[in-house]
C-alpha cells in the first residue's frame, strides 16, 4: 500500500469517529430526551442542559480534537504543511 | 494601515477598535446620564458603527481577483473564526432565537444543536477538501471537479435558490432594525440597510467582507453578552448565568404548573384580535415531550439544518480564505467556539425574560396580577403601541394569565433589558448588534451569489477570456443588482409568502450535500450522476414543498396535505437529499468510471500538500 493509500485509510477512519461521537451528540442522546430530563446536571435538567449548551460545547471540543488528531496524520505520513504559510 | 503587515498587525488592530468601541458605549452612557433621549442614543449607536465597517469597506478596496474571491487566501485561524461566525448569526439569530427558545422550549432547540452540529460535518467532510482544491466559489469545485459547464450550472442554479431565500430575510431584518433605531420607515430602512450593505463589500469583495464581518463580530457579542449577564444580576440569576440557571428553570417548571399550560382555540385568538406573529406560551420550557412522534420531530430538524449547515455556500466559501489546509481545519473550529458564545446564552435569555415576566415574587413579574395593573406598566403601553405586546383576557376575570399575554419573539432581546430595569444604552447597544448581525449574514450572502454568477457563470462559461478588470466590474454590477433585487422584495414584507429561513438550508442540502461530500469521497462519482442527483433533489425537494406547505398546495395541488412521517415545510430537505443521493449513485454507477485525470484530481485534493488544483489566480 502506497503512502498515499495509507494516509487516506487513517483519514478515512478518523473521519468515521468523529462523525459517530457528533452523531451520539446530536442524535443519539436525544433520542432518550424524556429519560434523560429525570436526571441533573449542574441543577438543570440534563436533556435540557444538552440540547440548551452541553451538546453545542461537545461539538466545539470534537472540533479542536478532531483538527489536532488529523495533523498528527498529516505529519506521521509526511503532509504536513509548513508552519510559515 | 491595510498594507504590508496589515496581518501581523491584527490582534492590535482589532484589539484597538475594541477598545475603541467599548469607550463609545460609556459615552454613550454619559450622554444619557447628561440627559440625550434614548432615540438619539439609538441613532448614534447605529450610524457610528455602520460608518466604521463602511470606512473598513473602503479600505480593503482591491483590484485583485483573489484578492476579491478569496481575500487573497491570507486571513488568519482565528479571525477567519469570528468572521465565519459573523457570517452565520444572522439579524434572525441575533432577535429571534431567544425568542423561539422563550416560546418553543425544549422542542425549539433543536434548533441550536442543527445550527451548531453542522460544523463537525463541515470540519470533517467538506472545509479542508474544498480549500486545497483552491476553487473561488463552491459550484467553481463541482464544475472542476466533474467536469463541464452543465454541472457547473446546475450547482449556481442551487445555490442561488437557497442563498437568494435566506437573503431577503437578512435585508428584511436589516430594515426592521434600521427603521427602529432611526425612526424611518421600514421601506426607506430596507434600502439604508441595503446601501451600508453594499458599501461594505462592493470595493473590496471577499476580503473586505472579512474585515467588516471580524468588526461585526465583535460588536454583535458584545451587545449580546452584556445584557444577558447584566440581567442575570438584576433578577437574582447569579453573575454567570449559563452555569447557575439551574434553580431558575426549575422555578420555570413550578410556575408552569401553577399557572397551567393552555392552548387558546384560533377562533377565541381571532375574536380578541390578536395581532399576527404575536405568540404566547402553551408548551414547557424544558421538559421533553413525550412519544415517538415528538421525538422524530426533534432528530429530522436537527438533521435538516446540519446537513443544510454544511452545503451553504456563503459559509463554505468562508474557508477558501485560510492561508493552508490545516489553517482551514482550525478554523472551523474556532468558528463554532464564536458562535458557542451566542447560541448558549439565547436559551440563558429566554430563561431569564420568562422568569423576569412570570414570577409573581419578582417586581417584575406580570402574569397572575391585575391586568389593569399591567397595562399602567410603561414598557408594556410602549410596545403595546407598535403591537408587539397583547392582553386578551379571554376568562373575562381581569387578572392576566400565562395564555393572555402575547409578544412577538424578538421583545425577548429588544425588550428584556428595560423590562429588567437597565439602562436604555443598553437598548442602544442591542439594536447596534442586531444591525451587525443582519448586515454581515446579508454581506456573505449577496457575495456568495455574484460571485458564483460572475466567477462560474459569466467568466467560466460565457466569457473565459475576459479580463480581470472587466470580471471585477462585471462581478461589482452583479453585487449591486442582486442586492437591489433582494431589498425589492424584502420591501413587499411578503415574509410570510417567502417562509423561513430553515428553507435555505432544506434547498441546499437538497441540491448541494451529496454532490460536494461524494466528490471528495467516492471516486466513481460521475460528472452525469452529479448532474442527475442536483436536478433530482433539488426538484423533488421543492415539488415536495409545493406538496406540503399550505400557502402553496391550496392553489397548486388543490388542498391541504398531511406531511409524510412528519416532514413538514421546515424539514423537506429530507425528500430532496436522498432523493439526490440515490439518482446520484445509480446514475454514477451506470455510466463509465471518471478519466484517470480526474481521478487524479480526487487524490491531490485528498492530501494536504502539494499544489492546489486550480492556480492562484484562475
Amino acid at each position: 500500500m502506497s503512502n498515499k493509500d495509507a494516509y487516506w485509510n487513517k483519514t478515512k477512519n478518523h473521519m468515521i469517529v468523529t462523525l459517530v461521537l457528533w452523531a451520539f451528540f446530536s442524535l443519539v442522546i436525544f433520542m432518550f430526551g424524556s429519560e434523560l430530563n429525570t436526571m441533573s446536571f449542574l441543577g438543570y435538567p440534563l436533556a435540557y442542559y444538552m440540547t440548551a449548551q452541553g451538546s453545542l460545547l461537545a461539538f466545539v471540543i470534537i472540533l479542536f480534537w478532531t483538527a489536532n488528531k488529523q495533523e498528527k496524520i498529516d505529519e506521521e505520513h509526511g503532509f504536513s504543511e509548513r508552519e510559515d504559510d | 494601515m491595510f498594507k504590508g503587515d496589515f496581518i501581523q498587525n491584527l490582534p492590535k488592530i482589532y484589539g484597538t477598535y475594541t477598545g475603541g468601541f467599548i469607550v463609545f458605549i460609556i459615552l454613550m452612557a454619559l450622554a444619557e446620564q447628561a440627559g440625550v433621549s434614548a432615540k438619539n442614543i439609538g441613532v448614534m449607536f447605529v450610524a457610528f458603527t455602520v460608518l466604521i465597517y463602511a470606512l473598513i469597506g473602503y479600505l480593503s478596496r482591491t483590484i485583485q481577483v483573489d484578492a476579491y474571491y478569496v481575500a487573497g487566501r491570507q486571513v488568519p485561524t482565528v479571525f477567519n473564526g469570528m468572521a465565519t461566525a459573523a457570517d452565520w448569526m444572522s439579524g434572525a439569530s441575533f432577535v429571534a432565537l431567544a425568542g423561539g427558545v422563550y416560546f418553543g422550549g425544549y422542542t425549539y432547540m433543536a434548533f441550536l444543536v442543527g445550527w451548531t452540529g453542522g460544523y463537525v460535518l463541515v470540519a470533517t467532510l467538506m472545509a479542508p477538501y474544498l480549500r486545497k482544491f483552491g476553487c473561488y466559489t463552491v459550484p467553481d469545485f463541482i464544475g472542476t471537479r466533474y467536469g463541464g459547464n452543465a454541472v457547473r450550472a446546475a450547482s449556481v442554479f442551487v445555490l442561488f435558490i437557497a442563498s437568494f431565500t435566506y437573503v431577503t430575510a437578512q435585508i428584511n431584518a436589516t430594515g426592521t432594525i434600521a427603521s427602529r433605531a432611526l425612526g424611518i420607515p421600514f421601506e426607506a430602512g430596507v434600502w439604508v440597510g441595503l446601501i451600508s450593505i453594499l458599501i461594505c463589500s462592493m470595493l473590496g469583495g471577499m476580503r473586505a467582507v472579512t474585515w467588516t464581518q471580524v468588526a461585526q463580530y465583535i460588536v454583535l457579542i458584545i451587545a449580546y453578552l452584556i445584557p444577558v449577564f447584566w440581567i442575570s444580576s438584576n433578577v437574582g440569576g447569579g453573575i454567570f448565568p449559563h452555569l447557575m440557571l439551574g434553580d431558575e428553570v426549575a422555578r420555570l417548571g413550578e410556575l408552569e404548573q401553577q399557572f397551567g399550560l393552555v392552548k387558546n382555540s384560533a377562533a377565541d385568538m381571532k375574536a380578541a384580535g390578536v395581532p399576527g406573529g404575536l405568540k404566547y406560551i402553551s408548551g414547557s420550557h424544558s421538559g421533553v415531550p413525550e412519544g415517538g412522534m415528538a421525538v422524530w420531530k426533534y432528530l429530522s430538524l436537527a438533521i435538516c439544518m446540519m446537513v443544510g449547515t454544511a452545503s451553504l455556500p456563503h459559509i463554505l466559501m468562508r474557508y477558501f480564505t485560510t492561508p493552508t489546509v490545516r489553517a482551514a481545519r482550525k478554523s472551523v473550529a474556532w468558528s463554532l467556539f464564536f458562535i458557542f458564545l451566542l447560541y448558549s446564552s439565547a436559551p440563558m435569555l429566554a430563561t431569564l425574560s420568562k422568569l423576569a415576566l412570570m414570577d409573581p415574587n419578582l417586581p417584575t413579574g406580570i402574569i397572575g396580577k391585575s391586568i389593569s395593573e399591567v397595562q399602567s406598566i410603561e414598557w408594556v403601553q410602549r410596545w403595546s403601541e407598535v403591537k408587539q405586546v397583547f392582553i386578551a383576557d379571554f376568562n373575562g376575570d381581569g387578572i392576566l394569565q400565562l395564555n393572555e399575554w402575547f409578544m412577538r419573539g424578538d421583545v425577548v432581546v429588544l425588550a428584556t433589558p428595560e423590562v429588567a430595569g437597565l439602562p436604555f444604552v443598553i437598548s442602544g447597544l442591542v439594536f447596534a448588534g442586531g444591525m451587525a448581525a443582519a448586515m454581515s449574514t446579508a454581506d456573505g450572502l449577496v457575495l456568495a451569489i455574484s460571485n458564483a454568477l460572475s466567477h462560474d457563470i459569466y467568466y467560466k462559461i460565457i466569457n473565459p477570456k475576459a479580463e480581470t478588470a472587466k470580471r471585477l466590474l462585471v462581478a461589482r454590477t452583479l453585487l449591486v443588482i442582486i442586492g437591489a433585487a433582494g431589498a425589492y422584495i424584502a420591501s413587499f414584507r411578503l415574509t410570510s409568502i417567502l417562509g423561513s429561513v430553515a428553507w435555505a438550508f432544506d434547498f441546499a442540502m437538497s441540491g448541494l450535500f451529496f454532490p460536494l461530500v461524494l466528490g471528495v469521497w467516492w471516486k466513481r462519482a460521475t460528472r452525469e450522476g452529479a448532474i442527475a442527483g442536483i436536478l433530482a433533489g433539488i426538484i423533488s425537494g421543492t415539488v415536495y414543498l409545493t406538496w406540503v406547505f399550505p400557502k402553496f398546495s391550496v392553489p397548486i395541488w388543490g388542498g391541504v396535505n398531511t406531511p409524510f412521517l412528519g416532514i413538514d415545510h421546515l424539514r423537506f430537505g429530507l425528500i430532496g437529499a436522498p432523493i439526490c443521493l440515490v439518482v446520484m449513485v445509480v446514475v454514477s454507477l451506470m455510466t463509465k468510471e471518471p478519466s484517470p485525470a480526474t481521478q487524479k484530481l480526487v487524490d491531490d485534493t485528498r492530501i494536504p500538500t502539494g499544489k492546489a488544483i486550480l492556480g492562484k489566480q484562475h
